[in-house]
Order: structure tokens, then C-alpha cells, then sequence
């Protein structure tokens, strides 16, 4: 059981952890029509992000690669259930890889164009469907006892599925203009954090619509009920948002990045707390649900997995750390790839 | 077509264009990491303008080779549903172990040498390449050794209705995944072999760049002639260890119907499935096959019919895939074995150039009948033995798959023109010293 339970909560930090990392990239994405006017000013958003996209995006794959070690039975009815929403989320993560990796190696200005294109459509149809999804995890879908989805993608654009869309959306989008404000300073003219502050304030009402539809739509505040002192959680993510608008005002960019790293981590666990032990709600009946418990693998396999995890994690945290100094100064000119 | 077929052709479509990259990566980091490391040590510029000359070429490679593997780990739970929720406890495990223990590295560091000449002294910029290459051939072992297991499982129990772990490093350390593994970074590094080659005899007829390409075109030339050689030994080995844990593959590979002791191996040979028989069969070697297959000219070679016909694979892919692939690997150990004895006279062969330069899509090809091979000879299990292709697919919709499916198509036929019209852009580009 506890090492079930370890499981579910590393899976959700790994899932935390990858917003918090590409947020910003697919942030960039959605952004970059409505910064990027010239062809200067989208080389240096691109720069930006040109060199840390790659390994923030394995935070995705291990997160994938943990749902099926760890919770097989979950990897299998989640992702054959969400089939034509996570494709998108995969055709879209296509696109915007190699638009980020080929746009400065294009011919002529209308390829670039396209990848340009291609960068917005990729970023922005995963950052609004993992939004989705995990409104909807939050929320239940139907599936029954043997795990068969009755519903389609159209199930999953439900009132609360859309808010949690917007709402991851509208954080990606915050995160990224901070991330841009700290990486790009004189080189062009777009005062980001002043965006930034726009972003905020529009973030804040999405998550105050989306707190207020809460109760209504899942049991996320069932926990929090049976054991108030986790709402210090929460709590927590409150005040580092608060944070970030203060961080805002006094310019300092990187600082407000940090306390948008936190909150995102935070907000995350704020729904995957509320959703303990379950990891996919049924809507047609509680008992079909997929537990930490019902949908795990073998001891054996977690035990293993949990000294891989142990002894890798910290090296990857140390040498993308390591990989963020370096790259979270001011572009200037020596740092352009080739 | 149901859920299956389309689901199969769609995971075949994925993985063929997949490893239209991989091998690039694992065979060119390499080499990239050596000439940089030469730069490091003699300070000579015209390594640092090769190692940045191939880097451009290999960072196109990679940033394909990267999005399209993606789609490969989340396609086990979109499509093979079934399959995930009986392997998950061994295969998932390998695949997460191969995110966090190799792919991380690979890509974080991957970023920081495309971004980091100026930033980095030339020493630390060379060890990162060269972690990059130790980091995508330590993946290659992980996404191997799950593959073997599907290939010949071992190590586990069956409990609670699927394959659990019950000895984890013999699963890692089977014979099956340590042959599969270097046959196939073998493989990766002839194909890296004979890019580099091809695009230096390309600059090499032309007379530009003589200095860079000559010296390209060496340091591929060593790794190709070590490498074609041992993947004809090390094929060999794993032959006969296929021999005796897929007999079924085995006969299909070789269009072997009937079990016999001394079995010839005929040099051409055309099946006809439906009849149980070969329609044509010329140039028998008498007791070959037998000697390749169990070391004894008088051994035993089982043949097709003495399995049910609803556990055999297909055989005419089977057996053309893998003939074809050693008929490739045994022109690779000619033309690399010539190149060696002209090595230091290149430019007086331009005939060899221009065989080279045209012989660059032949290893892709090996590549990729080796995998059909692998995969289709598999047939009709999913996991050899324990676990059948049909019964593994996701309770889909057929239209959906064929939804996803032509997206595939399209999506994949688009980036693959534009990354190798953008590779070949930058091949014949050349190096523009000073």
C-alpha cells in the first residue's frame, strides 16, 4: 500500500513538474504571434527557449513512461480513452519541436513563416487539452467496469474540461512572459513584464472561476475537508502567486519566474491531493474508478522503479540545473545557436 | 480493415520513420565527439569547422529522430491498450527507466552544445558531445532490451492476469538483448559510416573542403570497416541463438518447410505460401543451413509445417526482408574492406566516390528490413509464445485509427522531406572557411 500510495504522488509530481518546465515553452508558443511582429524579435523569443525545450519535454515522457510502469492498468484505459485528444497533444508536440529546432535553419522567409505557424498551433492545442484532460480527470468520465470509454472527445469539452483548458493555458502564458522578460532585456522592444502583469490578473479570475466551479463538478475538496490541515497546501500556492505580481512590480523577472515555477508545482498538487487515491474517476459508477491501488504494477516492478527514481532523479535535477544557470541570463549574442 | 490491422500499419508507419533518424544519432554523435575532441587537443581549426559541419547535419537528425519517438511511447496505451496492461510491469518499466537513466541526459545536454560554443571552455563543449553519444546508446540498450523481451520473454511470472517481474536483471542481461543491442548499434554506426562517407566523396570529387572531407571520410571509414565486419560475426551469433528460441522466425526467414537434418541453404529462393512450398529454389550449398543454424552440418532444422499455420509468420516478407539485409551487410564489408587498401589515394578513385556517395540510402534500407524482419517474423505473437498480436489492440473505433493513421502519413511524409531536404541543403552547403 505505501508504496502504491509513494507512486501516486511521484506521478503526480513528475506531471507537476513537467508544466512547470515546458509551461513555459509552450507558453512561448502561444505567445509568440502576438510579440513576435518582426523577424528579430522572433529570433530572440525562439533563442529563448532554444536551448532548455528538449529537456523539459522528457519531464513528459517520464511522466508517460511512469503511468505505464508504475500504473499500467491506468496507462492503458487513460490513454486508449483520451485517444483522439492526447493524438492532437502529440501531433501539436510534433510540430513544435521541430518548428524550434528548424525555424532558424528555414531557406526563405515564407518557410519560416510556417514553421511560425507551426510553433502556435503546437503549443497551443497541448496546452489547452492537457488542461482538458485533467479537468476531466478531476471531474470522472465514463468508463465502465472492464475500463471501455463510453464517450468521445466531444465528452471531454464539457464546461469545467474548458475552464481547466483555459486555465493551464492562461498559466503557460504567464510563465512563458516572465520567462522571456528575465531571458531578453534590451536586444528588442517588448516590455514583457507589463504583459506579465496583464497576464496575471487574467489568470487570477480564470483560477477564481475555476475554484468556484470546483465543488459542483468533482470531490476535489473531499480530502481537504476530511484533513483541513492540508489546506495549507493550497495556501501555499496562493501566497507564491501572490509573489509573482509583486515580483512584477519591482522587476524582478527571475524571481517571479521562480514563484511561477512554485505555484504551477503547487496548483497541480492541489488537484492531485483532492484526487487521492483515484487516478481515473468513473462517472458511471465510483467503484470502476482507477485507484493507486487497483491499477498499480507488482511490488517487485515499484521497488525497482523506486531506486531507479531515487538514485537518477537528483543527477537530472543537478545537470538541468545546472543547464538552467547557464541559459537563464540575458541573451546576448554569444548564446544564438548556429 | 479492423482495429488491428490499422493500428499495426499505424505503429509500423511510426517506427520505420522513427529509426529514419535514429541511427544517425547513435552512429554521428560519435563521431562528431571525435573530431571535436581532436580540435580540443591540437587546437587545428579544421576539426572544430568538421565538428561544426556535421553538428548542423546532426542536430536536423536529432530534432526529427526526438519529436517522432514521442508518439512511440504513448502509442502503447493509445492503441495497444491490451498489450500495456499485460507487459506494463516489465516493458513500462523499461521504457521509464530509459526517460529518466538516458533520454534526460541526451536532451538536456543536446540543447546546451547547440547553444553552447561560446559559452562553454572547448574541452567541457567536447565532453558534452560525447555524453550526448554515451546518452542515445544508452537509450538504444533500454528500448532494446524491452523489444528483446517482446522478442523472447524471460524473467517474469504470470499473475493476476498479465506478466509480472520476478527477476529483473535477467531480463536485462538475457543473451537476446545483449545480441539485439549490438547488432543493432552496429547497424546504426555502418549507416552513420556511409553518410559521412558519401557526403565527403560528394565534396571530395569537387575538390572543396579537400582537408575537412578526407579527413571526414577516414574517421567514418574506421568505424564502418570495424563495425561491418562484426555485425557479420556478431549476425551470425544471433542467428543461431534465434535459431533455437524463434524457430519459427527461422524457418520463415529462410522459406524452410520441411524439417530435415542436413538442410542445404539455397541462395535464391521464391515461396509460395498458400501452397506450402517453394515455387522456385536455385543454388543449393548442401548441410549450410543446418551448419548456420544449430554449428553442425547434420543437424536438425525445423520447418514451417511442423507448426500450426496460425503460428507461423509471413513468410515471404520474412524471408525476402532478411536476405536482402545480409545480401546489403555483405556489400557494406566489400566497400568499406576497398576503401580501407585506397585510404590514402582517395581522389585517384572516383568511380569508389561516386559508389559511395550512391550507396548512403543502402544502410537506411539494412536498417529498416532488419526490423521487419524482427517484427513481422515475430508473427503472429505480439510477445513470442505467451501473447498474440490480435488479442493486444485498444477497444477502438476502426474510423478513429484511420483518422490517426492518414494524419501519420501526411504529417510525417511533410517533416521527413523538409528535415532531409534541409539535411541535403546542408551537406552539399560545404564548410565555408574563413
Amino acid at each position: 500500500m505505501l508504496l502504491q500510495d509513494i507512486w501516486f504522488f511521484l506521478w503526480g509530481l513528475l506531471w507537476a513538474v513537467y508544466f512547470a518546465t515546458d509551461g513555459f515553452d509552450l507558453g512561448t508558443g502561444v505567445l509568440m504571434p502576438f510579440l513576435g511582429k518582426t523577424d528579430d524579435q522572433r529570433r530572440i523569443i525562439y533563442n529563448a527557449i532554444g536551448p532548455l525545450w528538449n529537456g523539459n519535454e522528457v519531464w513528459l515522457i517520464s511522466a508517460g513512461g511512469v503511468t505505464f510502469a508504475a500504473f499500467p492498468l491506468l496507462y492503458s484505459v487513460m490513454f486508449s480513452s483520451l485517444y483522439s485528444a492526447l493524438m492532437l497533444v502529440l501531433f501539436g508536440l510534433i510540430l513544435r519541436g521541430v518548428a524550434v529546432d528548424l525555424r532558424e535553419k528555414a531557406s526563405s522567409p515564407s518557410a519560416k513563416q510556417n514553421w511560425d505557424r507551426a510553433f502556435f498551433i503546437g503549443s497551443l492545442l497541448p496546452a489547452i487539452l492537457l488542461g482538458a484532460a485533467f479537468g476531466n480527470i478531476f471531474k470522472g468520465l465514463p468508463i465502465d467496469e472492464k475500463g471501455l470509454y463510453h464517450g468521445s472527445i466531444l465528452t471531454l469539452l464539457n464546461p469545467y474540461g474548458l475552464i481547466t483548458g483555459v486555465l493551464f493555458l492562461l498559466m503557460f502564458m504567464l510563465h512563458a512572459s516572465l520567462w522571456l522578460g528575465m531571458r531578453i532585456k534590451e536586444n528588442i522592444q517588448i516590455d514583457f513584464l507589463a504583459i506579465a502583469k496583464k497576464l496575471w490578473m487574467i489568470f487570477l479570475i480564470a483560477l477564481i472561476v475555476f475554484l468556484a466551479l470546483t465543488p459542483f463538478y468533482t470531490d476535489l475538496l473531499k480530502n481537504y475537508l476530511n484533513n483541513p490541515l492540508l489546506l495549507l497546501e493550497p495556501v501555499a500556492a496562493i501566497v507564491f502567486l501572490l509573489l509573482i505580481r509583486v515580483y512584477i512590480q519591482k522587476k524582478e523577472a527571475f524571481k517571479a519566474w521562480v514563484c511561477s515555477f512554485l505555484t504551477i508545482v503547487l496548483l497541480t498538487f492541489f488537484g492531485i491531493i483532492g484526487l487521492y487515491p483515484n487516478m481515473f474517476i468513473s462517472s458511471i459508477n465510483p467503484k470502476y474508478s482507477l485507484t493507486a491501488h487497483n491499477a498499480s504494477s507488482s511490488p517487485l516492478t515499484l521497488k525497482i522503479m523506486l531506486i531507479v527514481v531515487i538514485l537518477f532523479v537528483p543527477v537530472v535535477l543537478l545537470y538541468q540545473g545546472w543547464a538552467y544557470k547557464l541559459f537563464r541570463t540575458p541573451i546576448s549574442n554569444d548564446d544564438l545557436g548556429y | 480493415m479492423d482495429v488491428v490491422w490499422l493500428s499495426r500499419l499505424q505503429f509500423a508507419a511510426a517506427t520505420f520513420f522513427h529509426f529514419l533518424f535514429v541511427p544517425l544519432t547513435l552512429g554521428l554523435s560519435i563521431l562528431v565527439a571525435i573530431m571535436e575532441t581532436r580540435y580540443a587537443k591540437t587546437n587545428d581549426e579544421t576539426y572544430l569547422q568538421m565538428a561544426k559541419f556535421w553538428g548542423k547535419i546532426f542536430l536536423v537528425n536529432f530534432a526529427i529522430g526526438v519529436v517522432t519517438g514521442i508518439t512511440l511511447e504513448f502509442q502503447f496505451g493509445t492503441n495497444w491498450s491490451k498489450y500495456s496492461t499485460f507487459v506494463g510491469d516489465i516493458f513500462g518499466s523499461l521504457l521509464a527507466i530509459e526517460a529518466t537513466a538516458a533520454f534526460f541526459l541526451e536532451s538536456t545536454l543536446i540543447g546546451v552544445w547547440a547553444f553552447g560554443w561560446k559559452k562553454l571552455s572547448k574541452k567541457t563543449h567536447a565532453v558534452l558531445i560525447w555524453l550526448v553519444a554515451f546518452a542515445s546508446n544508452l537509450s538504444a540498450f533500454w528500448i532494446l532490451v524491452a523489444n528483446s523481451w517482446m522478442q523472447h520473454p524471460v524473467g517474469y511470472v504470470m499473475r493476476n492476469n498479465r506478466a509480472e517481474l520476478a527477476n529483473f536483471t535477467q531480463v536485462i542481461f538475457q543473451k537476446w538483448a545483449i545480441l539485439e543491442f549490438f547488432h543493432t548499434i552496429s547497424a546504426a554506426y555502418i549507416l552513420s559510416a556511409m553518410f559521412v562517407m558519401g557526403i565527403s566523396a560528394y565534396h571530395i570529387l569537387r575538390k572543396q573542403n579537400l582537408e575537412h572531407f578526407l579527413r571526414s571520410f577516414k574517421i567514418a571509414l574506421k568505424m564502418g570497416l570495424i563495425f561491418t565486419i562484426f555485425i557479420v560475426i556478431e549476425g551470425h551469433v544471433h542467428g543461431t541463438d534465434l535459431a533455437e528460441k524463434q524457430p519459427t522466425k527461422l524457418a520463415a526467414m529462410e522459406a524452410h518447410w520441411e524439417t530435415i537434418k542436413g538442410a542445404p541453404k539455397y541462395l535464391f529462393v521464391i515461396p509460395d505460401e498458400s501452397n506450402e512450398r517453394n515455387l522456385v529454389e536455385l543454388i543449393p550449398i548442401p548441410g549450410f543451413l543446418s551448419l548456420l543454424a544449430t554449428h553442425d552440418f547434420k543437424g536438425e532444422v525445423k520447418g514451417l509445417k511442423d507448426f500450426r499455420k496460425q503460428d507461423r509468420p509471413p513468410v515471404f516478407i520474412s524471408y525476402f526482408s532478411f536476405q536482402l539485409m545480409v545480401g546489403l551487410g555483405i556489400y557494406f564489408v566489400l566497400i568499406m574492406l576497398y576503401g580501407w587498401f585506397k585510404r590514402d589515394r582517395l581522389q585517384d578513385y572516383p568511380k569508389y566516390l561516386r559508389l559511395v556517395l550512391y550507396s548512403i540510402p543502402l544502410p537506411y534500407i539494412a536498417c529498416e528490413l532488419g526490423w521487419t524482419l524482427a517484427e513481422v517474423g515475430r508473427q503472429p505473437w505480439i510477445v513470442y509464445g505467451i501473447l498474440r498480436t490480435n488479442e493486444a489492440a485498444s477497444p477502438l473505433v476502426a474510423g478513429q485509427v484511420a483518422v490517426t493513421l492518414l494524419a501519420f502519413v501526411v504529417v510525417y511524409a511533410t517533416i521527413g522531406i523538409i528535415g532531409f531536404g534541409m539535411i541535403t541543403r546542408f551537406a552539399r552547403q560545404g564548410i565555408k572557411t574563413n
